[in-house]
């Protein structure tokens, strides 16, 4: 009596593992299909495509998360056979870097080109006497203001 | 000249991106190339109960194409394919990926078989290990059993000439 019982929860606690450890695999599987390219559409990543190539990639995910083996390895065994093409957001190197800091460095070469050309207008306008119309016009305003 | 410039600036933008259409997205280098081939052990498609040996065919250059029945490209080049491996003695071997059987001997049956051993991939498990991207793809393997150059697409003269026969010529 008691030994069935110990099997009872014992299957139970089996089961109840199983259940939890499941949705976290699932949960893995998907991350990390997120984050790998499907090479034959290659706008695509591997869970959103529908591409046989990508099926099978998933597929394998799967099995290599079931057997233990850690997120990193799983994206590895991917970069050694299809390149590191195959991360969806590219890796930081040499064939890539102008990729990532191009817009950054195009933004601050505008932004200092704008920044030069405000100052030398600044300094143009700073310098540049007003004429007596314009002094008169500009008295006028200020008078204006001040009497309501 | 105050508008020369951005004008250059724009023009010179304009060029390097018509450049950049004008190149193929899908022509990616191979992740493999001159690392060693990796293992192919699967069945082979005429003789089932033997299984391909890549050891075996250390010592020369061989080509190894992947192919299957379902593909259109793959039997546009089989007839060039049976002209040119014969014509300039290269062994060629082929992987049948995630194919049945029966289609494939019917497709060899019916434009000739160029390959000296084909080997199954049924699940595409040995394609994946070659980071196939999609059928037909042509391996040139040297004589250390690496891989040293992958062409994408179905093989023609031009390419056999142009691409494949000056890697086969260099490593020989």
């Amino acid at each position: 009596m008691t030994a069935r019982r110990f099997v009872v929860i014992a299957w139970a606690l089996l089961l109840a593992r199983a259940a939890v450890a499941a949705p976290d695999l699932e949960a893995r599987e998907a991350r990390l299909a997120a984050q790998l390219r499907c090479v034959v559409c290659q706008n695509q990543t591997v869970a959103e495509s529908n591409a046989p190539l990508a099926a099978d990639m998933r597929r394998v995910i799967r099995t290599q998360l079931q057997e233990g083996r850690t997120d990193r390895e799983v994206i590895d065994f991917f970069e050694q056979r299809y390149g590191a093409f195959v991360h969806y957001t590219p890796p930081f190197q040499a064939t890539t870097w102008l990729l990532w800091i191009g817009p950054f460095a195009i933004a601050a070469i505008g932004l200092a080109v704008l920044l030069a050309v405000l100052r030398r207008r600044m300094a143009q306008h700073a310098h540049a006497p007003l004429t007596e119309a314009q002094r008169e016009r500009a008295r006028r305003l200020l008078d204006e203001e001040s009497n309501p | 000249m105050r508008f020369l410039v951005p004008l250059a600036a724009f023009l010179g933008l304009a060029v390097v991106l018509m450049l950049g259409l004008q190149r193929d997205p899908r022509a990616l280098p191979s992740a493999l190339i001159d690392r060693p081939l990796p293992v192919i052990d699967g069945p082979l498609l005429q003789d089932p109960g033997r299984r391909f040996d890549g050891a075996q065919l250390r010592g020369q250059v061989w080509l190894l194409n992947v192919w299957a029945s379902w593909c259109g490209p793959c039997q546009e080049e089989l007839p060039a394919l049976n002209v040119l491996a014969a014509r300039d003695r290269v062994p060629l071997y082929g992987l049948n990926y995630k194919d049945q059987r029966a289609p494939a001997l019917a497709l060899l049956a019916r434009f000739g078989n160029p390959y000296l051993h084909s080997a199954v991939d049924a699940d595409g498990r040995i394609g994946m290990d070659l980071g196939v991207q999609g059928v037909p793809e042509t391996f040139v393997i040297d004589a250390a059993g690496r891989v040293r150059y992958r062409h994408l697409g179905p093989v023609n003269n031009e390419v056999w000439e142009s691409k494949l026969m000056p890697v086969v010529k260099a490593l020989r």
